[in-house]
């Protein structure tokens, strides 16, 4: 990466390329956080986030380990708690736990960066398992939608295996079948494929771009940035639980405006 | 040396030695079967997001899993059927027996949460959070992810526990089921005192029996059941 931009400390406006974000008309505000602060113990994790997500918008986060984008995923599922602010999904507010926050998480849809399949169903039992027990749907619907959501990512014919006997990027494909069983508003994505072994990142990322192609509104936790650069709307960089800068991905990558920013990208770059 | 074996054949007769295995055996069965119930809602309770719950169920496994046996037998036949007049049965010996059967269970019961406990330790809390991301609540999410999961992790400490329930039912003597087996030793050796080693010899190798196999199985179940991650 051409370093001189980092030693003006200004951005270099001169360099910027286009950025090709998608001509997709965005929607409606569909992921709303205000104000979020959240910490363990004595550690600032998330502080006053604010962060619109609109309808059809695929968001890139990055930034540098334990900065919080995790954290950040989590919260918006409501698998961590927030001290204050607020975080909304669709206009409705997160509840607190019990049933409607089922219903609520049942409509955002998570791929974790481990796979997390239920380790002692088959493939097909993982993805009809959401729609049957919380949708209510009957085994031959579910089955049926659970089968095209698995030739979707490609994946159709490792239906009746058991996780264990699939490998990593087959194990995440079908995670993403399961999430998106549950016809989720939004699909949360925390760095999908760094458990990957690098010749099964391109299978997982294809069936991403393929999603976000379909209009699927996506926050993905990733430093691929051949996939930020395909497939997102805007970036978001985060450094020590603040969003220290967002761009579209090419503005980003070529010419970050904050030092933090720049410091990150030279790490990525040259490994 | 014939008087001996004729002595001793008229002795084994005269007992009733498989009948009182049987009865262990019967006391093995419920106590096991309830143990195995309410040690599960213990568990339950113990992992549930709901603090009083957690709470009440680890209050549970220390009161129980630190009373001795004997103590909780007596105090079933004392306690529960004398001072408070609870009768699990009109006759005598199905009282007892129930009675016995139900103190076998409260006590293993913390023994049964404890190893399930132990299963829900083997799953990674990714299966609880992925369960919870596709918007499953605690219970079906314990039903159908934890539990099943956690059963496999938990079927060598649940064989242990069940052997030491099969060893401890002979402490069904303090709670009045005088027909059971470690009474009906005492009674066989009283009355016999020349054949001591022999009555000894029977009772302990029909446990011995008994134990080999079930340690077996689990051992083999825990194997075969073991969830591949
Ligand atoms: N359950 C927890 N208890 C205490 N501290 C935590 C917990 N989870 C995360 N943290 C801390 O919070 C900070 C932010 O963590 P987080 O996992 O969100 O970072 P991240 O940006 O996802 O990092 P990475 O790129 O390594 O995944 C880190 O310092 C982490 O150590
Ligand atoms: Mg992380």
């Amino acid at each position: 990466m051409d370093q001189s931009t980092s030693t003006t400390g200004q951005p270099a406006a001169d360099n910027t390329v286009d950025a090709p974000t998608s001509d997709r008309a965005l929607g409606a505000p569909l992921v709303e956080l205000k104000s979020v602060n959240k910490h363990f113990g004595a550690l600032h994790v998330l502080q006053d986030i604010d962060l619109t997500v609109r309808k059809g918008e695929v968001l890139v986060v990055i930034g540098p380990s334990g900065s919080g984008k995790s954290t950040l995923c989590r919260a918006i599922n409501r698998l961590e708690t927030i001290d204050d602010g607020t975080i909304t999904v669709d206009g409705k507010t997160l509840p607190e736990e019990g049933k409607a926050l089922a219903q609520l998480r049942a409509e955002v849809g998570m791929v974790f960066q481990s796979f997390n399949l239920f380790a002692h169903k088959t493939v097909l039992d993982n993805v009809t398992l959401g729609p049957r027990k919380v949708r209510g749907l009957n085994k031959k619907d579910a089955e049926e939608q659970a089968r095209k959501l698995l030739d979707r990512v490609g994946v159709g014919n490792q239906a009746g295996k058991m996780p264990a006997q699939l490998s990593g990027g087959q194990q995440q494909r079908v995670a993403i079948a399961r999430a998106l069983a549950m016809q989720p508003k939004v699909m949360l994505f925390d760095e999908p494929t760094s458990a990957l072994d690098p010749e099964m990142v391109n299978e997982v990322l294809d069936a991403m771009v393929a999603l976000a192609q379909e209009g699927m509104t996506m926050i993905v936790v990733t430093h691929e940035m051949g996939f930020a650069r395909k497939a997102a709307d805007r970036v978001v960089f985060m450094a020590d639980g603040q969003i220290v800068e967002e761009a579209a991905p090419e503005e980003f990558f070529t010419a970050p405006k904050s030092e933090r920013a720049r410091d990150f990208l030279s790490k990525i770059l040259t490994h | 040396m014939n008087d001996y074996l004729s002595g001793l054949g008229a002795l084994l007769q005269q007992y009733d030695v498989l009948g009182a295995f049987w009865t262990n055996i019967q006391l093995t069965f419920w106590g096991a079967l309830i143990a195995l119930a309410l040690g599960t809602l213990l568990a339950l309770m113990r992992i549930s997001p709901i603090a009083s719950l957690r709470w009440a169920g680890a209050t549970y496994v220390s009161i129980f899993r630190n009373t001795p046996l004997t103590i909780i037998m007596t105090f079933m036949v004392m306690g529960v059927w004398t001072a408070l007049q609870i009768q699990l049965a009109d006759n005598f010996e199905d009282n007892f027996f129930r009675l016995a059967v139900v103190g076998l269970a409260v006590y293993h019961a913390a023994f049964v949460c404890e190893a399930i406990r132990s299963g829900v330790n083997t799953v990674p809390l990714g299966q609880a959070e992925a369960a919870r991301a596709i918007g499953l609540s605690f219970l079906p999410a314990a039903r159908l992810i934890i539990l099943p999961q956690a059963f496999r992790g938990a079927t060598a400490p649940l064989g242990n526990t069940l052997i030491a329930l099969l060893k401890n039912s002979t402490v069904a003597a303090a709670a009045s089921v005088s027909w059971e087996t470690s009474s009906t030793m005492k009674t066989m050796i009283e009355f016999n005192p020349n054949y001591l080693w022999e009555i000894f010899a029977v009772f302990a190798i029909g446990y011995v029996i008994l134990v080999i196999p079930i340690g077996l199985l689990t051992t083999w179940l825990s194997r075969r059941l073991a969830v591949k991650r």
